[in-house]
């Protein structure tokens, strides 16, 4: 290696981890002030580590009724979500339709749509038709939203799965149904798992679908809860808020783990919006 | 009686879409349906209370909306929001950290990528409160400018529009970091090092070979960067509620606050046909970039 070679090496690695210090002092904040008995708006080394915040925070109340309602809101969502995909997926790969260009232009058109601005007009038709502040109408409506991706992503990794794989099971006189699930969502099981955990993250994560079409308290999930931490009661317990964020944070983290090791590096995702 | 070749070949179709309707059916109801009532209740007085039916008034709400200063306010913010934090940040640091990191030593571009990608995936509401503290007048960011002896200040309420901006570029700039880094990884090894034996320096290089080379990607993730800046509502929200005043309040704020705060659904919903058009706009735009084979 020569030395020119080698002085840019280190004048690349000098600057990326001067920009991964600046990314990771808030990172850095939430996790001291997790374990810190006095912690503060501003970042310090801890006066001891404790798991008082955590204890504190760890109530049926704070984490545990919402972290369910959030599994539930996503669970579903996403379930309703992948389902419909494939079923959607499997005629658009496997037969030849003069529909399926527009359709599929029209899903990618779809994916782009800011779902922030039809929020307003969702929660007034929402009003109209008595799915205001209920589960299934939130599970609805974020599984819609997540569709044209959800369905553009599934029909891209159908494509991938070879036709004549299906041709014997066809002799042998199985339902396209039982096909697609017997042998083409097998094969694509990183495929679905992409799907999958996306579809879950992104609703894991959205703030204003919840916050705009679920009411009661009771039915918060954990992106909209966490504002308590804020505001009405007073003044806030950095502490607790930093353990909470831990905890609603990790599946997240986890599951963006589990599918970017799946599929060789975390780049897969980008190459896959890139399309 | 038998079916004629043609009636069987329209049973054959339908069965053929029936697994397609699920995933139809929920778009039309849950997608398509509201952007068509947007379409409509913008045109009406419609409020949140107390009103019997609402009337249909014309392009009234448009004409509120161009000489409501507040509006053009939020327009104004929106574009320096999604300027700074989206086109200058995330996409010029994203391909910042994309070209070093092919040059650095694989445990800074694991250590780089982990650190950029964790703000990512964070969910919305937690990298708004991170950012919060970050930036308040007795936050992180405060402590290091007087450790380096620079002038503090509370920026969150003199200069929140660059505070929500930062915290925007802090969270999505993986996202172009991810998509230059495929971009730049397709460039054969062989042009950019013919140019380097040509003695073009990393600056000519840089503008002459690669940019031209990775356009098609600078454009996608210019569009896709932008539209997802356009509906950032959590984060600013977290962080200022769109305040101090309305000095960070962008589009989307601003429609919340006219359709719930002051209960003009009517008004709030012209407003998201707006942003929804520009959206729209700019997705057949992305569409022109992509121009894949369907």
């Amino acid at each position: 290696m020569s030395r020119r070679t080698r002085s840019r090496k280190l004048a690349a690695d000098i600057g990326l981890l001067a920009v991964a210090a600046a990314f990771a002092v808030p990172l850095a904040w939430v996790l001291l002030s997790a374990v810190d008995p006095k912690a503060d708006v501003g970042m310090k080394t801890p006066d001891g580590i404790t798991f008082d915040n955590f204890d504190a925070v760890l109530t049926d109340e704070i984490t545990f009724t919402p972290m369910l309602n959030s599994l539930l809101l996503c669970g579903g969502g996403t379930l309703l979500t992948v389902v419909s995909a494939a079923l959607a997926a499997y005629p658009l790969s496997r037969y030849a339709s003069r529909l399926n260009r527009p359709f599929m232009l029209t899903i990618l058109f779809a994916t782009s749509l800011p779902i922030t601005a039809i929020m307003v007009p969702v929660y007034a038709l929402f009003v109209r038709v008595d799915l205001i502040d209920t589960m299934h109408g939130t599970i609805f409506f974020f599984a819609a939203s997540q569709l044209p991706f959800a369905i553009w992503l599934m029909k891209n990794f159908m494509d991938g799965v070879p036709k004549e794989l299906e041709e014997a099971a066809w002799t042998d006189g199985a339902s396209p149904f039982q096909s697609l699930l017997r042998i083409v969502l097998p094969l694509m099981g990183p495929g679905v798992a992409v799907v999958t955990v996306f579809s879950f993250v992104m609703m894991w994560g959205n703030f204003f679908v919840p916050f705009m079409l679920l009411l009661s308290p009771e039915q918060m999930p954990a992106a909209v809860s966490i504002n308590d931490f804020f505001g009405s009661k007073g003044a806030i317990i950095y502490g607790q808020l930093a353990a909470f964020s831990l905890i609603y944070s990790t599946p997240v983290i986890l599951l963006y783990v589990l599918i970017a090791r799946r599929l060789g590096g975390g780049f897969a995702l980008g190459g896959a919006v890139k399309g | 009686m038998t079916a004629s070749p043609g009636h069987r070949r329209l049973t054959r179709s339908l069965a053929r879409a029936l697994p397609v309707s699920p995933a139809v059916v929920l778009m039309l109801l849950f997608l398509a349906g509201p952007i068509g009532y947007c379409a409509y209740i913008a045109f009406t007085d419609l409020q949140l209370t107390g009103q019997a039916h609402e009337s249909f008034v014309g392009l009234e709400n448009f004409r509120t909306a161009f000489g409501d200063e507040d509006f053009l306010n939020a327009v104004w913010l929106t574009l320096v929001f999604t300027f700074l934090s989206s086109i200058v940040g995330q996409n010029t640091l994203g391909l910042a950290l994309a070209s070093l990191m092919q040059r650095a030593s694989k445990p800074v571009r694991t250590v780089t990528g982990a650190v950029v990608i964790t703000a990512w995936v964070l969910p919305e509401v937690v990298a708004g409160f991170l950012l919060y503290a970050f930036f308040r007048r007795d936050g992180t960011l405060n402590a290091v400018l007087d450790l380096l002896h620079l002038p503090s200040q509370n920026w969150l309420y003199t200069l929140p529009i660059l505070a929500v901006s930062f915290a925007n570029m802090w969270r999505g700039t993986a996202f172009s970091m991810l998509v230059y880094s495929a971009a730049l990884n397709d460039i054969p090894k062989e042009i950019t090092e013919a140019a380097e034996v040509d003695g073009a320096g990393g600056w000519r290089r840089m503008w002459h070979i690669t940019l031209p080379m990775i356009r098609r990607s600078i454009g996608t993730n210019l569009m896709l960067n932008t539209l997802q800046t356009l509906s950032v509502f959590g984060l600013i929200w977290v962080m200022t509620r769109g305040g101090p005043g309305n000095r960070s309040q962008t589009l989307p704020l601003f429609m919340y606050e006219q359709a719930f705060q002051k209960s003009m659904i009517g008004y709030g919903t012209a407003v998201a046909l707006l942003l929804l058009v520009v959206g729209s706009l700019f997705s057949l735009v992305y569409m022109r970039l992509l121009r894949t084979e369907v």
